[in-house]
């Protein structure tokens, strides 16, 4: 590559590059320097040390996002391999269907979960009808990690279908072809090698659990604070942004570990699968 | 084993939705044989293999392992292992891992299958290459550890789905020699699928020429090429010239104007046949010996010989000679009574051996291979 090119190249990519700085790295910048300033912007550790106060919200979110991500991978998998696997009209029409929803604004379907789980909601209306319950579901951490899955379970299935349409269907066949019986496909075939799709899923669905702040307020009745919802509380109530700042400078440290964990661990698995 | 026979097909019919691809087919392979089943794409090679394999239930029809209806049985039930065209190696698996697949199903000791993976590597000429990654090696190696891997199963009758597509001529060729001696030594079934006639012709004990879902002759190499059944068969195995012709009587026959001594009979006197000359067979001489006079049309260097298109009465016949004979020059022909091979009409009399059209684009646009 000659130099004229290369300059052209980097003009090209200025666009983004300046795009990142701008909304990507000062607002960091901002956060950091919010976090360790108090509102006369002196430096300050109080918002750090004041975290402590909210340990049960921060474990409550990771608990919560944990759970839903789980949820979503067990209900997610079977079915991205069953669509995976349909005929190309029923495969289109499926995925369609789960992205349908995605189309639906956010609150929209929060507020229908509302009028569905309530104590005199649609589901106890229907199951009074026939002589069952009612069944108190709105207002429990139940009703908020179905919020979650519900809200955030297409991008679970989403990247594990798409791996899984592009894997060799070969491959699958030569697995039984060599002795190996359904299970053992799927074990030791076709699970490793739609892993990377399994952990886009978990990253996808993981990370706006952990930090959602709307869904634990309509659908847990207030009673199950997720940090999302202390940080949106610092902002818009009690305007301590300094506060708010650092809950979310360490709730992104906290993914970032978990993140981590998480990459070590898929890999961990690979090269386990390979060794002499 | 009844006769020697390890798989026989019988009246396997299979159709995919309104299309039939395999229509009434039997057939039978016998152990340790080297059976190709060749043929254009599209005409059922493939599916009969997958048939075989497990993979694919007939709608009508049985298939018998060993004297046994194996029909309903799953692939991993059976034994026999399949070489996929594009190899289907593992690619989260390294070289050993791959090989070693079949064998930990198995549940093998570890020391066992540590001999096997050793032994077959040794067989396919990559000693040395247990901890590679699948996708550093290159298509022939890649290939190689394929068969590796379906070898260390010991299976009784291995598959091999147009293995070779993949590779250049010339590994190709290389290969060719090297299955074939593999199959000799471990003493294993082959059923080997291609649409290269050369390669099945070279490689084979017993090859099968099939079109639309059927099968149109099984036989010996040499058979297959001297005396095909019919108009498809002689023109897809080789180069064909095929005419109209006429049985006069037992060893006569007259085509393209003249009478002809010919080594065929069993004919009703008069009789329409089709009558297939090899380009090879065809010599030029002087036009006073000559039994077919015609113009040269086209003359190609092939390296061995030179392909010269001569027009007899109209019909465009293709003749290889190592002399060289000009564009526009009226040649003699003559045609020895054993180079003539008189074949029953047939669905496909008409369709093929005539070389007005020919031309090497569309021979080789032919044979790039297309998924079944």
């Amino acid at each position: 590559m000659n130099k004229k090119q290369a300059f052209k190249q980097k003009l090209c990519a200025s666009p983004h590059i300046v795009w990142s700085a701008i909304f990507v790295v000062v607002p960091l910048i901002m956060v950091l320097y919010y976090a360790i300033t108090d509102r006369t912007g002196a430096f300050t550790t109080d918002n750090i040390t004041r975290l402590s106060d909210y340990v049960t919200p921060f474990l409550r979110s990771l608990w919560f996002g944990i759970v839903a991500t789980i949820i979503c991978l067990i209900i997610a998998y079977p079915l991205a391999y069953i669509i995976a696997h349909s005929k190309a009209k029923v495969q289109s029409t499926m995925v369609i269907l789960v992205m349908i929803p995605m189309w639906m604004n956010f609150l929209l379907r929060t507020y229908a979960w509302m009028t569905l789980l309530e104590d005199s909601g649609v589901i106890n209306t229907i199951l009074g009808k026939i002589g069952i319950g009612p069944f108190h579901m709105i207002n429990t951490s139940g009703a908020v990690i179905l919020g979650m899955v519900y809200n955030f379970l297409p991008y679970m299935i989403l990247p594990i279908y798409t791996v899984m349409t592009k894997m060799d269907k070969n491959l699958v066949e030569a697995a039984h072809d060599l002795g190996a019986n359904k299970f053992r496909v799927i074990k030791d075939v076709v699970f490793p090698l739609t892993r990377s799709g399994v952990i886009s899923g978990i990253t996808m669905v993981f990370v706006p659990s952990v930090s959602t702040f709307y869904i634990s307020q309509k659908l847990g009745g207030g009673s199950f604070a997720l940090i999302g919802d202390i940080i949106e509380m610092q902002f818009q109530v009690s305007n301590n942004f300094n506060f708010g700042a650092a809950l979310s400078l360490v709730l992104m440290i906290l993914i970032l570990i978990c993140m981590a964990v998480m990459n070590r661990f898929g890999d961990a698995e690979k090269a386990g699968g390979v060794g002499v | 084993m009844k006769n020697n026979v390890i798989i026989d097909l019988k009246n396997i019919s299979v159709s995919f939705k309104d299309t039939k691809v395999l229509e009434n087919l039997s057939m039978y392979i016998r152990d340790k044989e080297f059976i190709t089943l060749l043929g254009p794409s599209g005409c059922g090679k493939t599916t009969t293999l997958r048939v075989i394999a497990g993979f694919l239930e007939p709608d009508s029809g049985e298939v018998i392992f060993e004297d046994k209806v194996i029909n309903g049985v799953p692939p991993h039930k059976r034994q026999v292992n399949t070489i996929f065209q594009r190899y289907a190696l593992f690619p989260h698996l390294n070289v050993y891992e791959n090989i070693a697949f079949g064998l930990r199903v198995k549940k093998m000791k570890e020391a066992e299958i540590k001999e096997i993976v050793t032994e077959m590597l040794e067989l396919v000429n990559l000693k040395g290459f247990e901890r590679r990654n699948i996708n550093a090696l290159s298509g022939g190696q890649q290939q190689r550890i394929a068969i590796a891997r379906a070898l260390a199963v010991k299976p009784r009758v291995l598959l091999l789905d147009e293995p070779l597509g993949a590779l250049d001529l010339k590994l190709r060729k290389d290969m060719q020699v090297e299955l074939k001696n593999i199959q000799q030594r471990l003493g294993i079934t082959f059923i080997y699928v291609t649409h290269d006639q050369e390669e099945a012709l070279s490689m084979s004990d017993t090859v099968v020429v099939m079109d639309g879902g059927e099968i149109q002759q099984i036989g010996r190499p040499e058979d297959v090429y001297n005396e095909p059944k019919n108009a498809f068969v002689a023109d897809f195995i080789g180069e064909s010239n095929i005419l109209d012709g006429k049985m006069l009587e037992d060893y006569k026959c007259s085509f393209s104007g003249a009478t002809f001594q010919c080594l065929d009979k069993g004919f009703a006197s008069g009789e329409q046949v089709d009558v297939v000359v090899r380009p090879e067979d065809v010599d030029i001489v002087s036009l006073d010996k000559a039994m077919l006079t015609g113009t040269v049309t086209s003359v190609t260097f092939k390296g061995v010989h030179f392909e010269i298109i001569v027009d007899i009465g109209g019909f465009k016949w293709m003749i290889q000679t190592t002399d060289y004979e000009p564009v526009g020059k009226e040649i003699g022909l003559f045609i020895e009574p054993d180079a003539i091979h008189i074949m029953k009409k047939s669905k496909y009399s008409g369709l093929y051996g005539d070389y007005s059209s020919f031309s090497d684009e569309l021979e080789h646009l032919s044979d790039i291979v297309e998924e079944e």
